[in-house]
């Protein structure tokens, strides 16, 4: 256990992606079988330790620890494992003896019954020190966020010979922990394990957000648009096993099987291949927003009443192999051909459809398209676009993110200036520094009159050297303290104004100036800027009119790195 | 008589009614007793300033001879008097020079400790615990998340990535005052024998520290230095220039960063540092309260930092204690301390949406 939390440990610091494989590999190098298996295993997600709750690690660190202390650091520290860790009372002298391997910890906690779980764990924490501790628990809890992907920990491997990290992802479907084939074979002391999944994953193709300037160097006869579709990228893998009977298999843009959240689609399917698109909620033969789809998203069982009220479908935008033929290496136009093939002899009530071609004549006319939706093609199903893509006719299917075939350009977001009036400290990434903004826009007749009242809260939008700076000002400039909320300095001549973009406008019985903001975050600080001339709240409810035509509802986030909208 | 007619705050910082002087005031006023050479303590365009020798010395180097109208040096112990009211320095272990001054009148005795930390430290006379009736301490690391580890452990961190990497030079921010001249210290210490590269901004202390008796070992300017010289070598420059151009000149390097607050995972990570360091000039959580029994006060005043824990922990163990609420401190190592905070912050006195550090 030992060389693993050291590992990472490294790992929660090292920015840089080439650095954090060559620790990888250098541990798996240096650390026998079976131990290095199970920590491939939880650094890909792998592992699964259910009796280990949040729940039961604040237990007994509320045992150990006066409850107002644990409460003050864990808002400072934003993250419980380390701060129970940090906190952890540790007799002395138990750190003499020889901390566990993590092939016994991984053991015990698979195997031990729920009423061990308090002791065991409680022996592991005082046998640990600081980073074992920590280690320790993000691995039992499950939330190791150490900026190490599933691929990045299989690039690891293959950096132990000569294998391509694609080649890793080929056989990995049909292996489980400990690996022990798996480093034979990639240090080139074994065979090539088989694997047993015939529908495997395949690294999916992503795209650059387009700059205004980018526009002007490409040719538009050289691309092909299409909608961007406000949903969750999927891969559908369908593919008939040794035994003659079909495999479906969806997977997320990252390689996570989540065909078990998903059974009515997978079920519905009816292909032989694999097909790229957008997992949308189509109620009516009309796509839903993404608020919607949330509904369905991180739910533990996927109950028929669920699956009934938010169908899943796929609409298609890609076809990566069709009836075991590999498209990857043909061009976009040529795949395009094969997919529309494969959706036309789809049936009908397979929850398979395609996502349009957007015709365009002229980058101009593409920006109109974009711009209005509904009125280009999109009718009905125009809130659920978030912008167009643009993929280069001769596009190849390559992995990762390559510069130049796919650009995403998303619709322009509203901007207003608002003034900040309570900061939270964040957690996570930004934990210990106020980092969770409340702003607000006056009520009355000119800027600068009536009241502040709130209208949304961003946690994000601006640069670390900006947070650093808004963090000064809230702590020199706080005039009311609410528990971890502090309230900051806003009259119209004194406060802090900020830039705040966002995606659209909802009414809102939740907040008292009756609206809600889609995904607002702070493009700029605007210290040159009074708050009395920050804007108003008509200001705002003016946009709600301009856009009725295609009114797009709050949306938080789950899995698409999106801010919860407006929350209070 | 009530504590606060010898001490209460002010905007401008604590201040004495009965002697008439200010204690590490953050704008220019008539008299002020300073603890100790941080900028955020040690402001120049006082009147007439009392402080300790190298205390004075270190505010002539940094803002010229001429950084007050008078000044008056006191020794650790001596007892003098200012309008009436007793005035006493004594170590209180942050940096070179720093000092606890502790207040004497009519039968109640303050100790303003400035920042302090009762660990050991090569560069900075041992804190000593002064009995009184109110104690006013910094909460900088007022949690009982920090329990800074053995700075030996932390620099045999540097030296093995050293070892590991020999072909990188190893930047180390650290604060130009005090961590630098200590963590030379504890390198030496540990056995590093090369020269040390300094960041211009050091130059000039570390040469003081090296009058005053310390031992610091072969430093050199880094830009001196050519690259088979930077190669494997520790170059040490102020939190601030880790993410300035000047590091561009070191290519590949590894970035360390030596503070209490590398204990925070997250922190250091939001600052790219890559090998934090737990190097702290503050008490930490169990040291806090040990230098707080010590004192053997009544009351506990917490000036900067986490105050609401330590007023917490105070309450329970049965003391009178509450919070100042005092900004304008902690620029060294307090909340405001990262690589990208300016490396000496000038005074945060401006009004609210007129901050000239971040104003365009």
């Amino acid at each position: 256990m030992n060389r693993f939390a050291a590992l990472l440990d490294r790992l929660a610091y090292e920015p840089r992606r080439n650095g954090k494989i060559r620790l990888i590999a250098d541990y798996f190098r240096h650390t026998p079988d079976p131990e290095r298996g199970w920590a491939l295993a939880a650094l890909t997600g792998a592992l699964s330790f259910r009796n280990a709750k949040p729940g039961l690690i604040r237990q007994l660190i509320g045992e150990r620890t006066d409850p107002v202390l644990f409460a003050l650091s864990y808002d400072y520290v934003g993250d419980l494992s380390e701060t129970v860790a940090l906190m952890w009372p540790a007799p002395h002298g138990l750190n003499d003896t020889e901390p566990p391997s993590l092939e016994a910890i991984v053991h015990a906690f698979t195997h031990m019954g729920r009423a061990e779980m308090p002791a065991v764990l409680t022996s592991l924490l005082d046998r640990l020190d600081e980073t074992g501790r920590w280690a320790l628990l993000k691995l039992i809890t499950g939330g190791l966020r150490i900026g190490v992907s599933a691929r990045l920990a299989k690039t690891a491997v293959a950096a132990l010979g000569d294998h391509a990290p694609d080649a890793i992802e080929l056989v990995w479907p049909g292996l489980a922990p400990p690996y022990a084939e798996l480093f034979a074979w990639a240090e080139g002391h074994g065979p090539k394990p088989e694997t047993e999944d015939p529908a495997p994953f395949r690294p999916v193709m992503l795209s650059h957000p387009l700059e205004e300037a980018d526009v002007e160097k490409l040719d538009p006869a050289a691309f092909r648009a299409e909608w961007k579709w406000d949903g969750i990228r999927v891969q559908a893998a369908r593919a008939a096993g040794p035994d003659g009977r079909h495999v479906t298999r969806l997977y997320s843009r990252t390689g996570e099987d989540i065909s078990g959240a998903f059974p009515d689609l997978a079920e519905a399917l009816a292909f032989d291949g694999v097909v790229d698109g957008e997992l949308l909620i189509l109620r009516e033969e009309r796509v839903q927003s993404f608020n919607v789809l949330q509904q369905r998203l991180n739910r533990k069982t996927v109950s028929a009443k669920l699956m009934l009220e938010f169908p899943a479908h796929i609409r298609a935008y890609d076809l990566l192999v069709d009836e075991g033929e590999d498209l990857r290496e043909q061009p976009f136009d040529a795949r395009r051909a094969r997919l529309e093939a494969l959706i036309s002899a789809h049936p009908a009530e397979g929850r398979l459809d395609l996502s349009p071609l957007v015709p365009f004549p002229s980058w101009d006319a593409l920006a109109q398209a974009r711009a209005d939706p509904a009125a280009h093609g999109a009718g009905a199903d125009a809130e659920a676009v978030e912008g167009v893509m643009l993929k280069r006719a001769d596009s190849l299917y390559l992995p990762g993110r390559p510069k130049g075939p796919w650009w995403k350009w998303k619709r322009d977001p509203h901007s207003v200036d608002a003034v900040l009036m309570y900061a939270q400290r964040g957690h996570g990434k930004r934990s210990s520094y106020y980092s969770d903004y409340t702003f607000g826009v006056w009520t009355g007749e000119t800027s600068g009159t009536g009241e502040l009242v709130p209208v949304g809260k961003a946690y994000f939008g601006f640069t670390d050297a900006e947070l650093i700076e808004i963090d000064r000002f809230v702590r020199r400039h706080t005039v009311n303290r609410f528990g971890p909320v502090r309230e900051v300095v806003h009259t119209p001549t004194e406060g802090l104004v900020v830039e705040v973009a966002f995606e659209g406008l909802a009414r809102s019985t939740r907040h008292r100036s009756g609206l809600a903001m889609r995904f607002p975050r702070i493009a700029r600080l605007r210290w040159d800027k009074p708050p009395g001339e920050a804007d108003r709240l008509e200001t705002l409810e003016k946009m709600i009119g301009d856009e009725s035509h295609a009114p797009r509802t709050p949306a938080a986030v789950l899995g698409k790195q999106r801010s919860p909208a407006g929350e209070m | 008589m009530r504590p606060e007619e010898l001490l209460h705050t002010t905007p401008q910082g604590l201040y004495s009614p009965a002697g008439d002087f200010f204690i590490d005031p953050t704008r220019p006023v008539a008299r002020a007793l300073i603890t100790h050479g941080h900028s955020d303590h040690a402001r120049a365009g006082h009147g007439a300033v009392m402080a300790t020798r190298q205390t004075l010395d270190i505010m002539a180097i940094r803002y010229g001879e001429a950084f007050a109208g008078t000044v008056q040096a006191a020794d650790y112990g001596a007892r003098i008097e200012v309008n009436g009211v007793g005035v006493g320095f004594h170590p209180a272990g942050h940096i070179l020079g720093s000092a606890q001054i502790a207040l004497d009148w009519r039968g109640c005795t303050i100790v303003a400790s400035g920042d302090y930390k009762p660990g050991a430290d090569p560069t900075a006379l041992p804190f000593a615990p002064v009995p009184c009736h109110v104690f006013i301490s910094e909460a900088t690391f007022g949690l009982p998340v920090f329990r800074h580890p053995a700075p030996a452990d932390e620099i045999a961190k540097l030296m093995s990535s050293l070892a590991l990497f020999p072909e990188r030079a190893h930047l180390v921010g650290a604060y130009a005052l005090g961590k630098a001249q200590r963590v030379m210290a504890l390198l030496r210490a540990a056995g590093h024998d090369r020269p040390i590269l300094l960041h211009g901004a050091m130059e000039k202390l570390t040469a003081y520290y090296r009058t005053q008796g310390i031992d610091l070992g072969e430093t050199r300017p880094a830009r001196d230095a050519g690259p088979a010289e930077r190669a494997g070598a520790v170059v040490l420059c102020p939190p601030g220039a880790l993410a300035d151009v000047w590091s561009r000149r070191f290519p590949d390097p590894v970035t360390a960063f030596a503070s209490g607050w590398m204990r925070i995972r997250a922190r250091a990570r939001q600052n790219g540092v890559e090998l934090p360091l737990i190097l702290s000039d503050h008490a930490d959580w169990d040291e806090l309260q040990v230098a707080i029994r010590a004192t053997g006060c009544e009351e506990l005043w917490v000036t900067h930092g986490q105050e609401d824990a330590l007023v917490h922990w105070a309450t329970q163990e049965g003391l009178r204690a509450r919070p100042l609420h005092m900004v304008g401190y902690g620029e060294e190592e307090g909340e405001g301390a990262t690589p990208d905070a300016p490396a000496d912050a000038p005074a945060p006195d401006a009004p609210a949406g007129v901050n000239p550090e971040v104003a365009p």
